[in-house]
């Protein structure tokens, strides 16, 4: 008995990256549980009739309202509605609409064309970012090194709707490289709302990328790297990269939260059915459910987007693992 | 608490810059000289000028003309002598209404980083300087927050909202746009907390409102006041996406979303309707973007 | 050229470019290094002497242009082409550099970039090249080489650390190595282990070894022989009996006489000073614990010392070893878990709010680091004269002359006081915080490792300073240093901290002359004197130590 103990306790203090890993789960938890009352609260405790605030224009009988006062447990003290809805929300039980279609149907239908956006925007934003930053980097100074700090400068001060309107229009209409909208195209039609969408971190990464990278130039290691005779290019990958993506990752994993809003505009510009175009139409709708039960959702993905990041964080600087 | 040993000398650089580590102390004399030099500081500083004119005084850029002077039967007109851009969907003088929306779109993003600052300094500044229980319990909150990206949050918190004006919109992306600032205040706390003359500070007894304001919180605010810059640029971007996607700002408010949104569905025929706020937009994000830019690179102590 | 010359250096130039001009850095350098020879390079910041090694592998930054001539093993270093300089180095030059812990790789295993270094130049298996990691490892002592050479460089101490790099050096076998202030950044026992080792491997790999240092403590025990650098040029060169004996050059006496000599104040005469009875400090059984990763961390553990009032006391040890944490705590910038401090017969642990504020207007501090003890956006008549305005009801027009008068005393001139901090130099800087801190005319001033981060030079004139000072205003000290001899210089007692343990307090001459403790012994035994000949003696010494 004992010594299964000591295993155990000899297993924590060795197995560094586990431990982190478990410490920034446990971290997570809270936040999510307060993430989560906080988006239930916006919506169904402000001052003010939830029921009224939600019905919005719609002419609704007091019987109506009465019965969905009681579907949403309005009449029960705030934290047990909480409660409740969170329970149903673990189970899958999303609630339903004002047309009483369940919630997680429409979400089960939407999730996978965000996520492919999304996904589709991160390739972009990481690997033309990250690259343009190093080339940035190594050719300092330079024309290229110009024009890509105006070009990124520029990106970054287009809001999101702009760009997408302003691609669709040049690219889909006037070049008809891309379809205008809709995905009709599979992966192909996903590309121009994903460069869209990309654009702004995109233009963040690269910037990022080149300072840090220009940091880490300058950095002791690296002189002793090239006192070791080693060659330029394997500094360059080995030695300045690797050091300088540490920060890269952090920032990619933390503009995760701008992609998913960002989605909420890119989808309305290229009407694409996911998840942001059916917030934004369940804001407009004033169907709460909808959007506290979707919002909640993309909080937790995002969350757990970044407990990878911290993972990943780790797997790059092992100084985090021993801590 | 640290016990530094010995006394580095500089390994290898210019005799001129043995003293670096001094010349840092001074940031806004420096930060002065190189801004002078830089073109996107000078850029973006005509912008914004040229955007704050037309945000106090709109008149001078309309001559007089006024947006709301709308005459319905001289709707969708083209280009003439007396609608330099023709006229909207209401008759209303367009060009007039873009320049008038320079005013709403400043204001707002004005009181947002303002109302940002405030919050983010208060707190990161309570969080950073006292540390332990306080800096958890601040931390855990603003992680709560930051997990609702902003334009999520201000949609939801606009969409119990009855009536939206400018104080609402600046007020929701206030609400969940408070984080990174705060973040940034509370690191630069915690790293001025430990510089020598602070602690110097509180061992004369000094009380901890006088080693706040007097020693703390001017030496930590450079990095947040360069975010903030920029981040006027990014609520104006904000507001109009928002606007745009019919939360923002209702009419009778006049807004380069509000325009960009009605234009839209005519821009195959008339591409200026959203084209010109569309420009506007980004001329005003970007002026706020090159200054913040250059303020971030004129204050880096490594630049020397 | 002579055949056993390892490197030639003539007539070297070194200019930076600094918004668009040239500053010459280095003006003129001639040098040789012999195969099995120690040269060691001297000079205070901003001599050049890292400068004139660094043009040897052509690492210095791009903003520099060369001129001269540098030749390796016969070979013009000086115009080769990238490629004949990679080949070169790490194999037939190699170099230690100062801070190990930012001069690895924070993220590859020591393992791993010491193979790196071997592989760069010969082509080996993975098997091999890890085999080989391990055998330098064990060629510089490193404890445990199977097991550290998967470690991390954060996982090492400094020492450790430092080995690893000197293991990554040698990997080659280069007949140049140069070793950059490779001591520096250690502690004292540590610095002496690693100088042992350096010098042990010396004999048996027969490199030619460029030392550059500003610690002529450690010069005596390296050194054959010495180059003194000033501005860039030579002030004096020659072989190390004839520098530290018959210096010629004013500049290099002055340099020498300024460093503080283990032992060279002490006389027959002393005798042990009376215990005082009036006390301005009094620690008792102190106990400090921090919070740490696994349970709390004890900092300082059951020390007891007192001052009495006029004396001044030196606190010293390594780091880590609580010294900084008393100096603070005395100040009440930390809690006692346990025991109690008294300053001038209040007790600091169990003050109130206005007993403590009491308290402090009779406690002066001056802090190590020049660059961050004064507020950037104050003028510097500013700070000294917040003590003022917090603790007195003096009016501006009082508070000004009471600054210009704590300024002259400084040695600086009351013009100053409108200047702010980055427009002084360093020296300067802590005579501004001297100011500050006697602003109050104090019973106790705690000077935590105040002259640390000055050049020698301008170290001696700031204790000069100090020790006047102290004469004339009476104040007692508790005088904080890493540096022993310091502390002999300004010092009657002497309380020797270890890992938080009380290990000695007495006089200076006893704990010099006549220590008790093992620690203490070893410590003594491990400071770098600047004298060849007492630096051989104390090394045989310390091996009988060990």
């Amino acid at each position: 008995m004992t010594t299964a103990l000591g295993d155990v306790r000899r297993f924590w203090q060795n197995a560094g990256l586990f431990r982190y890993v478990v410490k920034r789960l446990l971290l997570a938890i809270p936040v999510l549980i307060g993430t989560s009352l906080l988006i239930y609260s916006l919506v169904y405790a402000l001052p003010g009739d939830p029921i009224r605030a939600l019905a919005g224009d719609r002419p609704f009988t007091p019987e109506v309202m009465a019965q969905l006062r009681e579907r949403f447990h309005l009449n029960d003290p705030f934290l047990v509605r909480y409660g409740k809805y969170i329970v149903g929300f673990l189970h899958g039980d999303f609630g339903t609409d004002f047309q009483q279609r369940p919630v997680a149907q429409t979400v089960s239908q939407r999730l996978p064309v965000t996520l492919r956006l999304t996904v589709v925007a991160v390739v972009f934003e990481t690997v033309i970012g990250i690259t343009a930053g190093v080339l940035c980097a190594v050719r300092r100074g330079s024309f290229y090194d110009n024009l890509v700090l105006v070009t990124t400068t520029l990106l970054v001060s287009m809001p999101v709707f702009v760009l997408g309107f302003l691609a669709q229009y040049l690219f889909g209409f006037k070049l008809g490289w891309f379809p205008i909208a809709g995905i009709r195209d599979g992966w192909y039609s996903f590309l121009l709302p994903g460069l869209v969408l990309a654009s702004l971190s995109m233009a963040y990464v690269a910037r990022l990328t080149r300072t840090s990278m220009l940091e880490t130039m300058d950095a002791d290691f690296v002189r002793t790297a090239r006192a070791k005779g080693i060659s330029e290019s394997r500094i360059l990958l080995r030695h300045t990269l690797r050091n300088s993506l540490i920060p890269v990752v952090t920032f990619i994993g933390a503009d995760v939260g701008s992609l998913l809003a960002g989605a909420v505009v890119t989808e309305s510009v290229f009407n694409i059915p996911g998840l942001g175009r059916a917030t934004f139409d369940a804001v407009r709708n004033q169907e709460g459910a909808v959007v506290v039960s979707i919002l909640t959702l993309i909080v937790f993905f995002y969350i757990f987007f970044n407990l990878v990041v911290d993972i990943l964080y780790a797997l790059l600087d092992p100084r985090i693992r021993y801590e | 608490m640290s016990d530094p040993v010995h006394a580095p000398g500089p390994v290898s650089g210019p005799d001129a810059a043995a003293e670096s580590l001094v010349e840092q102390a001074d940031l806004w004399g420096n930060a002065w000289k190189y801004l002078r030099r830089s073109g996107f500081f000078i850029t973006g500083s005509i912008l914004l000028a040229v955007l704050v004119l037309m945000a106090l005084a709109p008149q001078l850029f309309t001559f007089g003309k006024d947006p709301r002077d709308c005459d319905l039967y001289q709707a969708r007109k083209g280009i003439s002598a007396a609608h330099w851009l023709g006229t909207d969907l209401q008759g209303c003088d367009y060009y007039a209404n873009v320049v008038y929306g320079a005013r709403v779109s400043l204001t707002i993003g004005l009181i947002a980083m303002v109302g940002v600052l405030i919050i983010g300094v208060m707190v990161g500044a309570l969080a950073g300087y006292f540390g332990g229980i306080t800096d958890s319990a601040l931390s855990r909150l603003t992680d709560v927050f930051y997990g609702i990206p902003t334009i999520l949050g201000g949609m939801i918190l606009l969409s119990v909202v009855g009536h939206r004006t400018v104080w609402s919109v600046a007020g929701a992306l206030i609400a969940f746009g408070w984080m990174t600032s705060m973040r940034l205040v509370r690191s630069s706390v915690m790293t001025i907390k430990q510089s020598d003359y602070v602690q110097a500070a509180i061992a004369l007894g000094a009380p901890t409102w006088r080693i706040l304001l007097r020693h703390v919180l001017p030496n930590a605010l450079a990095p947040v006041l360069v975010y903030a810059t920029i981040a006027v640029g990014g609520f104006i971007a904000a507001e109009a996406t928002l606007t745009y996607m019919g939360i923002g700002l209702e009419l009778p408010e006049i807004s380069w979303g509000l325009q960009i949104n009605d234009g839209q569905s005519r821009f195959a025929t008339t591409p200026r309707l959203v084209i010109v706020p569309a420009l506007f937009l980004s001329a005003a994000v970007l002026g706020f973007i090159m200054v913040g830019d250059a303020l971030r690179d004129a204050l880096d102590p490594r630049r020397r | 050229m002579t055949a056993d010359s390892v490197v030639e250096i003539s007539d070297l130039s070194v200019d930076f470019e600094v918004d668009k001009q040239w500053i010459p850095a280095v003006k003129g350098v001639s040098l040789t290094v012999a195969k099995g020879e120690v040269l060691a390079i001297v000079g205070e910041s901003g001599s050049g002497k890292s400068t004139t090694a660094m043009a040897i592998p052509a690492l210095l930054p791009p903003s520099a242009r060369v001129g001269g001539s540098v030749k390796l093993n016969g070979a013009e270093l000086l115009g080769a082409t990238n490629d004949e300089l990679r080949a070169v180095r790490g194999k037939d030059v190699a170099v230690i550099f100062q801070e190990p812990m930012t001069a690895l790789n924070p993220v590859y295993t020591i393992g791993w970039q010491i193979a790196e270094a071997v592989c760069a130049h010969k082509k080996m298996t993975r098997r091999q090249a890890r085999d080989r990691s391990i055998e330098l490892l064990e060629l510089v002592d490193m404890p445990e080489p199977q097991k550290r050479v998967k470690h991390y460089p954060h996982q090492l101490s400094g020492g450790q650390r430092q080995r690893a790099m000197i293991a990554q050096a040698l990997a080659l076998d280069p007949g140049l190595l140069i070793a950059d202030e490779p001591t520096t950044a250690l502690d004292v026992t540590v610095q002496a282990e690693i100088l042992d080792l350096m010098r042990d491997l010396r004999h048996r790999i027969d490199a030619g070894i460029i030392l550059i240092t500003h610690d002529m403590g450690v010069v005596a025990d390296m050194a054959d022989r010495i180059m003194v650098l000033k501005d860039g040029e030579v002030v004096e060169e020659g072989d190390a009996d004839g520098i530290f004996h018959r210096a010629q050059q004013p500049y290099t006496q002055r340099l020498l006489a300024s460093v503080p000599h283990l032992g060279a104040t002490l006389h027959d005469s002393d005798e042990s000073p009376e215990p005082a009875t009036d006390l301005a400090l009094n620690v008792e059984h102190a106990v400090i614990e921090y919070a740490g990763k696994g349970g709390s961390f004890r900092a300082v553990d059951d020390v007891s010392f007192t001052i009495g009032r006029g004396e001044v006391v030196g606190l010293v040890g390594e780091s880590g070893s609580g010294k900084s944490t008393i100096g603070r705590a005395a100040v009440g910038l930390l809690k006692v878990t346990s025991g109690a401090i008294y300053v001038a017969g209040k007790d600091i642990s169990t003050a109130n709010r206005k007993q403590l504020r009491d308290i402090r207007s009779k406690v002066g501090v001056v802090f190590q680091d020049p660059g961050s003890s004064l507020n950037p956006r104050w003028p510097i008549g500013q700070s000294i004269a917040e003590p003022l305005t917090l603790h007195t009801d003096m009016d501006r027009a009082q508070r000004e002359s009471r600054v210009k008068t704590l300024l002259e005393q400084v040695q600086l001139p009351a013009t100053m006081r409108n200047r702010f901090p980055h427009q002084l130099s360093g020296g300067q800087r802590q005579r501004v915080g001297i100011a500050r801190a006697l602003a109050l005319e104090p019973t106790l001033l705690i000077a935590d490792e105040p002259t640390s981060a000055l050049d020698v030079s301008v170290q001696a004139r700031v204790l000069e300073l100090f020790a006047e000072l102290q004469r004339e205003h009476g104040f007692a000290c508790l005088f904080i240093s890493h540096d022993l001899a310091v502390v002999e210089l300004v010092a009657s007692r002497i309380a020797v901290l270890n890992h938080g343990r009380l290990a000695e307090f007495g006089s200076d001459a006893q704990v010099l002359t006549a220590p008790r403790d093992d620690y203490t012994k070893r410590l003594l035994a491990a400071v770098p004197v600047p004298d060849p000949e007492q630096q051989r003696i104390r090394r045989e010494e310390r091996k009988a130590l060990r």
